[in-house]
């Protein structure tokens, strides 16, 4: 639990700057966080070594925000999420905390744990396709979720309340459809069906484990709209986790960037997005088409790969890929602090070089990737939700 | 789902009409039956031979033959033994004998497969999924023939002689000569029973054992366990309705793929313990060349065969809304 | 290999990495550097599975204890100084050290009979392994290449031969062929006309889904002809497969063949096979065990350690069913 913030590789500097930024993070949402996580870190021993999928993340989630949470493939996103509803594999080690109004979650028995699940904490996941258990009608295995927390709720009150929810997600003929089967619906039917599933029993937290990567990019825009309209039916706060930045400016209060499983950047949308203090958001809005931005001709891609997770040298581990790169980024990783505005941290030596500037500096990744002749690993510039209305609440 | 059941049963009768056609080939070509008789010392008359000859119909061209059989056999029909015995009213009686063991033996394996299946996924790289894996693959790589006789020579025996009675039979199907009814022997038939029925469940159990649990174990991994997890739902709740209801779906499959084999398995079984059941009657009627017995017994098992995976295919359509639908 | 841009396509160990990267372009690739990459990532792939092989400490072990055990069977009769049909003139002799094994009561050696029946059923298991593959891997490759009326044709076929209960159809040809010269041959032969109707059906799998992936489409577009695809594009990837299929098909053909000879309908005598071997010593399996158990426990060795080689195999070329997902 004294685990500072930066600290999985930081043995030699495990220091001051860390748990103040630990403590600011904490602090940032003020007492009444609903979903408070802390020093949050995940270990799986695999065949070729430990792979440290999460390394420290912190953050709180206010009732009734959006936090959206960005990065590549492999930056810990899921795997945070996993983890706070204690869905792991039995193998993964996890330390650090997690409290849900005040109640510790991590190292909680799974008979308490289920109490949580769905009924405080709902969650949705990645691909509607293999979501929902091809057996069972679909209106029977929302009914089956609310009658897991009210034992007194008769199954057809159940039922009725499936249908409802369904009618509220936008499925047509809500009560014929219940009882069909999860196969006879498209894929954004279904990702709707999960969402009444996550919305029926009125949780505070929904976690959103990208929830339209895998539909058609006509449907993510519709899925995002749904996911909204059950915000506002049950006031939950969401977690958004996406590697699209795109969905993220359209629905999110606040983004928090990970990077190599660790957060690298915390602020609000308008922060990150028109004062990023992380060279790593910076590439990441780079390869992201802008509607607004009339001179921008060409996607600027981030060159390389992310590191793999087994064995991350020392240093900031975004360095090998990094513009500003100087000696001490190979040496020291840096922690997250806080940077120019109130809420607003960023993990980079240089953050303060970057506040000089206003806007994304439009010029830093394109002049570093034209000389870079390696594979080239970009954002997937699925993005076509622009960031057309800015972020509401 | 009836017109299914109709269109498979149509198709299959091709399968049976060629399978017939090559068996028929085949033991005809293998031998003369008529050799054991033509060998006798002191050799009997040519008239006699030649009289067997037409008994049997041997004198007529192959073609002709097949036809006789098959004309016979839509009448009910099943012709008769070298020796002149009817073959239909040998094999309803070897039928029941077998049977008995064929279903008890099945039903056996697949509740233990799914018992240990289950349990070594859920306990997946636990010492007890090491043992149910190395017992597994013991099994897989061990003689059917070889466990019943480990089993009736030197267990049962041992045990009947540490309880000082005979508790397992080691040989029969029951007791020669028992009289009543079916069921005041029923004690007898299942004392036979026992060893029988371990073996031959032993091999399909454990082949079936390790199917169950790598499709438990996909269950397990799959999504919308996960969902139903996040749900609230309790992890009984969970194995059973969503992961264990799932995963039995492919076992009914190949179940229904392996039954030929445990056919070709009470074949042996029966031979180590000595039971008059259909399996005697094959090795039988291919040692004596003898057509219509081997006919006879390969038509009942290709009909068993083919109803059973038909009863898996309704089976299948019934646990899966997938292919109900489809 | 520790660090650049390699890393992230050798170590798939990591979770998340199966997210989908949607429509993620690769930037412009300068030729030399895609070969580099190329190559690096099959050799890795190589390397991977056998190192993942080397760490399935069961299947290493087997490994070596099966090649001693082929080494022993292959050549150990000749070096052994009784030959298999010799009379010793020690009768129902226990093990000693001048018989390891024992004799029998005609004055046989066993250990040179378990050296002659383990030659035997290796040699047949190796000749159906490389036939049934073979020719398994031929018509699936054909059925799954071209569909259509071929696969149709095939495919029937394959069923036919799943669904006679193969152990009567193998009797009745194992009995029509046993019994001449060189009667093993005849006997893999026969095994191998009903072994390679599983493999065709998994290759068939494999290649029904492989031909519609980007890169045949690719190969295709670049005016590569149909052989060229299926041995330079197709094949290789259902390889993992197929080898895993071979190994289960040798364990089959042992136990099968030595079912068949304790039938009587295999390996004829004079010569002997561990499944004649084990029908002669059953028998005296409470006074002279040792002519059941040292036959027994050589088909389960090979047998197991052929399983357990079979396992590795499946564990190195598809890992996802081992491996900690997230």
């Amino acid at each position: 639990m004294s685990r500072p913030l930066t600290s999985a590789t930081a043995d030699a500097h495990g220091g001051t700057a860390a748990p103040a930024a630990a403590t600011a993070v904490g602090h940032e949402a003020g007492g009444d966080a609903v979903l408070r996580v802390t020093d949050l870190t995940v270990d799986f021993p695999t065949d070729d070594g430990v792979v440290h999928a999460v390394r420290g993340v912190s953050y709180a989630l206010s009732p009734r925000e959006v936090l959206g949470i960005v990065g590549e493939s492999g930056s810990g996103k899921s795997v945070t999420s996993l983890a706070i509803i204690g869905l792991l594999p039995k193998t993964a080690r996890i330390t650090g905390s997690v409290r849900f109004r005040g109640e510790e979650l991590i190292g909680l028995p799974d008979k308490d744990m289920r109490k949580v699940r769905g009924e405080q904490i709902a969650m949705i996941f990645q691909d509607p396709m293999t979501s929902l258990n091809p057996v069972y009608p679909i209106g029977w295995q929302i009914a089956e979720g609310i009658r897991a927390h009210h034992r007194d709720v008769s199954r057809a009150a159940a039922r009725s309340r499936a249908v409802d929810l369904l009618a509220l997600v936008g499925i047509p003929h809500p009560k014929e459809r219940a009882a069909n089967y999860p196969h006879e619906f498209s894929g954004g039917m279904r990702q709707r069906v999960v969402i009444a599933l996550a919305m029926a029993n009125d949780p505070d937290v929904i976690i959103a484990d990208e929830p339209t990567t895998a539909l058609d990019v006509t449907v993510q825009a519709q899925i995002l709209e749904t996911l909204q309209k059950a915000q506002q039916e049950t006031s939950a706060a969401i977690v958004l986790i996406t590697h699209d930045l795109g969905v993220v400016a359209g629905v999110a209060d606040r983004v928090l960037v990970m990077y190599a499983g660790k957060p690298v950047e915390l602020g609000s949308v308008d922060d990150v997005y028109y004062r990023p203090r992380m060279p790593y958001s910076i590439g990441l809005l780079g390869s992201l088409p802008r509607l607004d931005a009339v001179d921008q001709d060409r996607l600027t891609p981030i060159a390389g790969a992310p590191p793999s997770l087994i064995n991350l040298p020392p240093g900031c581990p975004f360095s090998p890929r990094c513009p500003l790169r100087q000696g001490v980024c190979d040496d020291e990783e840096p922690a997250l602090r806080q940077t120019d505005g109130q809420a607003h941290y960023a993990a980079c030596h240089f953050s303060h070089t970057l506040e000089s500037e206003d806007g994304v500096p439009e010029g830093l990744f394109s002049a570093t990737s034209a000389d870079f002749s390696g594979p080239i690993a970009i954002m997937p510039p699925t993005g076509a939700v622009a960031p057309t209305e800015g972020p509401q609440s | 789902m009836l017109a299914f059941v109709v269109r498979r049963l149509i198709v299959s009768i091709p399968v049976l009409l060629l399978s017939s056609v090559l068996v028929f080939a085949l033991v005809t070509f293998s031998g003369d039956p008529l050799a054991d008789l033509k060998a006798k010392n002191p050799p009997p008359s040519p008239a006699v031979i030649h009289a067997r000859e037409h008994l049997l119909n041997l004198d007529k061209p192959i073609v002709t033959r097949y036809g006789i059989w098959l004309g016979n056999l839509v009448r009910g029909d099943m012709g008769r033994t070298i020796a002149g015995t009817d073959v239909r009213s040998d094999l309803a009686r070897r039928l029941l004998v077998t049977a008995r063991m064929v279903i008890l033996a099945m039903i056996f394996a697949i509740i233990l497969a799914v018992i240990v299946g289950v349990i070594s996924a859920v306990r997946q790289y636990t010492a007890l999924d090491y043992t149910f894996t190395f017992a597994g693959f013991l099994f897989l790589s061990m003689p059917v023939f070889w466990l019943g006789a480990l089993l009736k020579e030197i267990l049962a025996i041992k045990f009947n002689d540490a309880v000082g009675r005979t508790v397992v039979y080691t040989v029969g199907d029951s007791t020669p000569g028992l009289t009543g009814g079916f069921f005041s022997n029923l004690g007898n038939y299942a004392a036979h029973l026992v060893l029988p029925t371990i073996t031959l469940a032993a091999i399909s159990f454990a082949s079936w054992s390790r199917f169950q649990r790598s499709s438990m174990l996909d269950v397990l991994n799959s999504d919308y366990v996960r969902l139903a997890r996040a749900k609230g739902l309790s992890k009984s709740r969970v194995m059973v309705r969503h992961a264990l209801r799932t995963a039995l779906i492919p076992l009914v499959t190949v179940v229904a793929i392996d039954f030929g084999a445990i056919l070709g398995g009470a074949v042996i079984t029966e031979r180590v313990f000595a039971w008059h059941g259909m399996g005697e009657l094959l090795i039988t009627g291919i040692t004596s060349k003898d057509t219509n017995v081997v006919l006879a017994w390969l038509m009942v098992s290709a009909v068993a065969v083919i109803g059973f995976n038909l009863i898996a295919d309704v089976l299948y359509a019934y646990l899966d809304p997938r292919i109900r639908h489809g | 290999m520790a660090s650049g841009p390699t890393t992230g396509t050798s170590t798939t160990g990591g979770p998340d990495l199966v997210e989908t990267p949607g429509g993620a372009q690769p930037g412009p690739k300068p030729a030399g550097v895609v070969e580099r990459e190329f190559t690096v990532a099959v050799r890795s792939q190589r390397q991977m599975i056998l190192r993942r092989f080397l760490n399935h400490r069961l299947a290493v072990a087997s490994l070596i204890i099966f090649i001693a055990l082929l080494m022993g069977s292959l050549i150990g009769g000749r070096l052994w100084h009784y030959g298999f049909a010799d009379r010793t003139g020690d009768y129902s002799q226990p093990p000693s050290l001048k018989h390891p094994m024992g004799t029998d009561d005609i004055g046989h050696d066993v250990m040179a009979l378990v050296f002659r029946g383990a030659q035997k059923s290796v040699q047949i298991a190796l000749l159906v392994a490389l036939l049934s593959t073979t020719i398994g891997t031929l018509v699936g490759a054909v059925a799954g290449f071209y569909r259509g009326r071929a696969d149709a044709l095939l495919m029937r076929f394959v069923d036919l031969v799943l669904t006679v209960p193969s152990l009567a159809i193998l009797a009745v040809l194992a009995s029509v062929v046993g019994s001449k010269a060189g009667g093993w041959f005849f006997v893999a032969i026969v095994l191998a006309g009903i072994t390679w109707a599983p493999i065709s059906r998994v290759v068939r799998g494999v290649f029904l889904s492989l031909r519609e992936k980007e890169y045949v489409e690719a190969a295709r577009a670049l005016g590569a002809n149909d052989r060229r695809i299926i041995f330079r594009h197709l094949l290789p990837n259902a390889l993992g497969a197929i080898i895993v299929n071979a190994t289960i098909v040798v364990a089959v053909a042992i136990l099968t063949e030595t079912a068949l000879s304790y039938l009587g309908v295999g390996v004829q005598r004079p010569d002997t096979s561990l499944g004649l071997l084990i029908s002669d010593g059953q028998g005296a399996a409470q006074t002279r065990p040792w002519l059941f158990y040292f036959p027994g426990l050589v088909i389960i060795l090979i047998a197991l350690t052929v399983n357990f080689i079979g396992d590795g195999l499946r564990d190195a070329f598809d890992p996802t069913q081992t491996r900690v997902r997230a």
